[in-house]
């Protein structure tokens, strides 16, 4: 893929935007499921926050439009692969055209839990078609870094286990049965989503984060690369107000 | 036609396009009971009719939230569904499945909207290739004519009031039928339609359709397709004359 600059289009101008007009900073944060992505995006807001950005903190399947019709999508048991990425897709682009656009052209940081890279990782690991995936999201903008939280399949199960204590049928991927339970299931469709996500990896510039280790080392990781997305001398005045401030 | 999977199911597939006023409906309905007659298992499959997506619509519609690019993934969704638990699994049965329009008509619309057309057409490649499409050709006029009889109030999006093409509701819908009308005209050779023209009368128009379909399909329709067996059939001498 062609070096494409921050906040330009990937494949796909959506109709009616000037991308010119953007200011703000978008961040995405994209991994595996129970990797520890949320805690991240907490920590980062306040951080972003406390040293005086507007942070926009979305996420997948958050839209007004389609979040209550995904969720009781999920609910029943005719949601087809296809039909689930098209929904996430369409969630996404509202969200892009009426949160995270408008939230850029004021300037806001727009940190985002999962961007297009896990709607294509879960088409793929359903076996849906890679270039139609990434074709169907070419309208998604440019981020100016992705932080990919890498870690192993068994670091998922045993945050899996040693957290929410159970296993989730959407992260099992149990829709399409990789296997014979929840626990066989997980593994295989999770190994599937880190083999697509390893693969985009390079493609897109992820920015890999080692997660494996525990969320001070990943926070301490994401913030000195995060620091040099601004200007040197701007973060230093909003650095020295924000301790200031504290 | 690249854009779409082959059909390698035992059931058939027979779509009609057109614009709102073409009569495609009619025609559809009236050789789906012509199959039906001959034992055939038939089903149908309308636009824009998944129960699963129908909630997401109707909020995007009412609010009017929809983007053209939204709107395009609203409506791609909803085929999904229809084509996942619906389409596929009766065209694998053996039916010949009669949708009331297809992703042609999202070709039409959504470029209509905005969206470019390599990216409508890639958004629908998931979708089967059909066995007949039949495109009902009919000038703008007569078509707004049977439409605004006056018994159908326009909502917003079916107006195309969202282009912002005039503020007038009647006159938006002119102008948004007329677009749509351009790239049907525009697509039709290049998807293979089968261009019924629609000026002629009901009879005239089922007439050519029906032999179409025979032509095209007849072999199928005897020796492949899901058959009611004999001797629960209406109507089977008259399935006998036409086969």
């Amino acid at each position: 893929m062609a070096p494409k600059k921050p906040l330009e289009f990937y494949s796909e101008a959506l109709p009616g935007v000037d991308t010119t007009e953007l200011q703000g900073k978008l961040i995405v944060i994209e991994g595996p499921d129970a990797v520890g992505r949320t805690t991240q995006i907490v920590r980062l807001q306040e951080w972003l926050e406390h040293r005086g950005h507007a942070v926009l903190a979305t996420g997948l399947a958050r839209s007004a439009l389609a979040r209550k019709g995904i969720q009781r999508a999920k609910q029943g048991n005719t949601l087809g692969p296809i039909t689930m990425t098209l929904f996430y897709a369409t969630d996404f682009a509202d969200r892009l055209e009426n949160e995270i656009i408008p939230a850029l052209r004021a300037g806001f940081i727009v940190l985002t839990d999962r961007y297009i890279f896990s709607l294509i990782a879960r088409g793929v690991a359903r076996g849906e078609d890679r270039l139609w995936l990434e074709r169907v999201a070419g309208f998604a903008l440019v981020p100016h870094a992705i932080y990919y939280l890498k870690a192993d399949v068994s670091d998922l199960v045993s945050r899996v286990v040693f957290g929410r204590g159970r296993f989730d049928y959407w992260e099992s991927g149990m829709d399409m049965r990789f296997g014979q339970d929840m626990h066989d299931s997980f593994v295989k469709y999770q190994t599937r989503i880190i083999q697509s996500l390893d693969h985009m990896a390079k493609r897109y510039h992820f920015t890999v984060i080692d997660a494996s280790r525990g969320p001070d080392a990943i926070f301490r990781d994401l913030q000195k690369s995060i620091s040099k997305l601004f200007p040197p001398s701007g973060l230093r005045q909003t650095r020295t107000r924000g301790a200031a401030g504290a | 036609m690249p854009y779409f999977q082959p059909n390698r199911f035992r059931g058939k597939l027979i779509v009609v396009e057109g614009i709102d006023g073409s009569g495609k409906s009619t025609q559809l309905s009236l050789l789906s009971q012509w199959l039906r007659s001959q034992g055939i298992a038939v089903s149908f499959s309308e636009w824009n009719s998944s129960p699963l997506v129908k909630e997401t619509t109707r909020r995007g519609k009412k609010k009017a939230m929809f983007t053209p690019t939204s709107f395009s993934l609203i409506h791609a969704t909803d085929f999904a569904d229809r084509l996942e638990t619906y389409i596929i699994p009766l065209l694998k049965a053996g039916a010949v499945v009669c949708a009331d329009r297809y992703a042609y008509t999202a070709y039409a619309r959504d470029v209509v909207r905005g969206v470019s057309r390599r990216w409508v057409r890639n958004l629908y490649r998931f979708a089967i290739r059909p066995n007949l499409s039949f495109y009902f050709k009919v000038p703008l006029d007569i078509a707004l004519g049977r439409i605004l009889g006056g018994r159908h109030a326009l909502k917003y999006y079916e107006a195309g009031m969202d282009l912002g093409l005039s503020r007038n509701i009647e006159e938006s819908f002119r102008l948004f039928q007329g677009r749509i009308l351009e790239e049907y005209e525009m697509m039709s050779d290049e998807m293979g339609f089968h261009v019924i023209d629609a000026t002629q009368s009901i009879e005239a128009q089922q007439r050519q359709m029906r032999e179409i379909v025979m032509r095209e399909l007849g072999d199928s329709l005897r020796d492949e397709v899901l058959h009611l067996p004999i001797g629960e059939r209406n109507g089977s001498e008259e399935a006998s004359r036409i086969l």
